[in-house]
């Protein structure tokens, strides 16, 4: 059981004025002896000579609790403060305010092979490592056997651990620290190294663990991991969490405000280019762009529910009057598309002049396709003759021009998924 | 001062309670035997890896004083001839050298401690008193050689040891009192100024010379004699040459001032430990 109230962390930037020199210090003190002894003294210095005081706060008012065997997996960008939080409850480093509190033994992984010394051999190792890990030395001897064979390092036990390889070392450290049994687990990152049966094996594990009814705390960047492993997730962000809640809305809460803070800046999102070179005497779809009707500026991203034009750039090489546009969007592996929009049937006319380049615009009022996780929507574009019919009457084909991630709609300011890759259709609809 | 347990078993679990401390701390006795395994594993490791891959390794510990020895009775004893209170000048210096080793190498390593042990206590909780304190221990088990040494010089110089020879381990616990006193002081201001190793050696020698390590304290008279009582490792070198060799007085007033500068170091020393340990993690 974990109960965190309140929690922060701060830290100082720049210079860290107690890693100073002592000579420095000295003088200071021989300056202002007692003022220098009592801030010595104290948990943060003050600045002294160096004035600067500049403050980042690594962890702000995270509060949440954990019940007796959940698993929780906590997620977020580098530097949100995950391995902030586990330091602290691991306490190997204090808060700055805030309290935390943990029923039942505490076990931390906070990296792989913790305690390790490279001059000792295997078995001195897994002696040592244990001890450090928090085992008692008889839990020790009782598990060596099962920790040799998990780490199947059996014939490497007598040689000094700086001989082993990568692998061998990391099986190791890892197969100690899988054997602790803590009745809370705090595992930070450490599966990302490996090879691939390795981390099937330690999955295997960590799987056990957690059903064992043991809490876990899980930081990692494997989102299918903390999927597959947690039923809840803590969405970090710059030190406060910005969502807690099942593990699965939160990790698409997070992949989706990835793509879209990725999409802001990224300049060529929002349009699609055509790659293809087309011949000279060929009517092309040079570009499709995602416009917002209101303003006529370029979206990085689309929502479901969200008002948008798709503006379809293209280059005719003849002259045709009764030319027809189709805009599509087809899901992955569909022949059907999901939407289609032809001009001839909605009796739109959009005259083509050899030479001449210009737009059409299709617009929708309120975007109808569900959120999805990956770029599962294909666009499709064509130019095609209405009156002809069969393959020639297609006169540009742009059948694969670009795939399209929709975002969820916000729910009452929260960006909870509603559909997210459960269906293809977001109706607007009402229980009573 | 106010004894913040951070936690207690209730019912067999144990409870934890994380907050910002901000009172002074001393020791955590319970929470220190709890960790008792653990201060075993650190030093077996210590003690284990300064013998492996090492030629000189087990043969230092008697090599250093040994040899001091040697070049201070040529020196001290021979040519400057410091008057050694009846016994052979070797014996007399050997005698003083032997805890005064045990001091200094014991101060040293135990300064240097915890930055060393940076890579465990940034990765895992455990009384940061642990470090400094299998460090102390791992000295201790050097003393072990080079006292057989003595052994066999006060056979060979035909010394008989009297039953005061069991008084040498009280004064030896004074010495890694101080010993570890001074090394707490230095192993957390080490981790503050980086600078601090080169003073360590610096103030090793000088506190040699303080000490009446090559010569005799009857050579000072009046208050030089009580500020060399001041000296901690005064009393203890004075008192290991009484109980082995019978020169000087019994421990008296010295012996008193020795132990009471003793416990000021210890005392300071764990409360200034305790104190930067919080913030250890973030400075390393």
């Amino acid at each position: 059981m974990i109960r965190v109230e309140n929690l922060g962390k701060r830290y100082r930037l720049g210079e860290r004025e107690p890693y100073g020199t002592l000579r420095e210090a000295l003088a200071a003190a021989a300056s202002a002896p007692l003022r220098r002894v009592r801030s010595l003294a104290k948990r943060e210095t003050e600045s002294g000579s160096k004035g600067k005081k500049e403050f980042i706060w690594a962890l702000r008012n995270v509060s949440f609790e954990v019940g007796e065997g959940e698993a929780v997996g906590i997620i977020g960008n580098n530097g949100s403060g995950k391995s902030t939080l586990l330091k602290i409850l691991s306490r190997v480093t204090e808060p700055t305010e805030g309290r935390a509190e943990m029923r039942g033994r505490v076990g931390s992984l906070l990296e792989v092979g913790t305690g390790f010394h490279p001059e000792l051999t295997g078995r001195e190792n897994i002696y040592l490592s244990g001890a450090v890990l928090g085992m008692a030395r008889t839990e020790i001897s009782q598990k060596f056997d099962e920790i040799v064979a998990f780490s199947e390092v059996e014939r490497f036990l007598e040689t000094p651990v700086k001989r082993y390889s990568s692998g061998m070392y990391v099986r190791l450290a890892f197969a100690i620290a899988a054997h602790l049994e803590p009745e809370i687990l705090l595992v930070d990152e450490v599966l990302s190294v490996g090879d691939i049966s390795f981390q099937r094996k330690c999955l295997g594990k960590m799987e056990t663990t957690a059903r064992e009814g043991r809490t876990v705390l899980f930081v990692s960047h494997n989102m299918s991991l903390v999927m597959s492993l947690c039923g809840r997730a803590l969405l970090l962000n710059k030190g406060r969490i910005e969502l807690d809640g099942r593990a699965g809305d939160v990790v698409r809460h997070y992949e989706d405000s990835s793509f879209e803070s990725a999409a802001v800046v990224d300049p060529d999102a929002g349009m699609w280019m055509n790659r293809r070179q087309a011949g000279e005497a060929r009517s092309v779809i040079e570009s499709v762009e995602m416009l917002d009707p209101a303003t006529g500026k370029r979206k990085p991203y689309l929502r479901t529910g969200d008002s948008v034009t798709f503006r379809i750039h293209y280059r005719s090489a003849v002259d045709f009057d009764g030319a027809g546009f189709e805009f599509a969007i087809r899901a992955e592996g569909g022949s059907t598309p999901l939407i289609a929009c032809r001009t001839d049937a909605d009796l739109w006319h959009t005259p083509l002049r050899a030479g001449q380049a210009g737009h059409l615009d299709c617009t929708f009022p309120a975007f109808p396709l569900a959120a999805n996780r990956a770029d599962s929507y294909f666009i499709s574009v064509l130019i095609y003759d209405p009156r002809a019919s069969g393959p020639s009457s297609i006169l540009f084909d742009g059948r694969s021009f670009g795939s399209l991630r929709v975002l969820p709609r916000e729910v009452e300011g929260r960006r909870y998924p509603v559909t997210t890759g459960a269906s293809f259709l977001a109706a607007e609809y009402q229980w009573s | 001062m106010r004894r913040n347990l951070p936690s207690e078993v209730q019912n067999d679990v144990p409870f934890i309670e994380i907050r910002p401390s901000h009172s002074w701390r001393f020791i955590n006795r319970r929470e220190l035997w709890r960790y008792r395994e653990l201060l075993y594993f650190l030093t077996w490791r210590d003690i284990k890896v300064r013998y492996k891959q090492t030629v000189i390794g087990a043969a230092w510990a008697v090599i250093q004083p040994f040899f001091t020895m040697v070049v201070f009775s040529l020196f001290f004893g021979q040519l400057a001839k410091i008057p050694s209170e009846g016994v052979p000048y070797p014996i007399f210096c050997y005698a003083a050298l032997l805890p005064w080793t045990f001091f200094a190498n014991g101060m040293s390593n135990v300064s240097g401690s915890v930055l060393g042990g940076a890579g465990l206590v940034s990765k895992v909780y455990f009384p940061r008193l642990l470090i400094p304190l299998s460090a102390v221990l791992t000295s201790a088990v050097d003393f072990l050689p080079s006292f057989v040494v003595l052994i066999g010089m006060m056979l060979y110089y035909g010394v008989h040891p009297t039953w005061n020879v069991f008084f040498i381990l009280p004064f030896l616990l004074l010495a890694l009192v101080t010993a570890l006193g001074m090394g707490l002081w230095l192993s957390a201001l080490n981790v503050l100024y980086r600078d601090v190793r080169y003073v360590v050696a610096f103030l090793t020698t000088l506190w040699m010379y303080a000490t009446p390590v090559i010569y005799p304290s009857s050579l000072l008279h009046g208050t030089w004699r009580t500020l060399l009582g001041l000296n901690p490792m005064s009393g203890v070198v004075e008192g290991f040459r009484w109980a082995l060799l019978g020169t000087g007085h019994a421990p008296g007033g010295m012996f008193v001032a020795s132990i009471a500068a003793s416990c000021l170091l210890f005392g300071s020393g764990v409360l200034f430990f305790r104190r930067m340990e919080r913030i250890f993690v973030d400075v390393i």
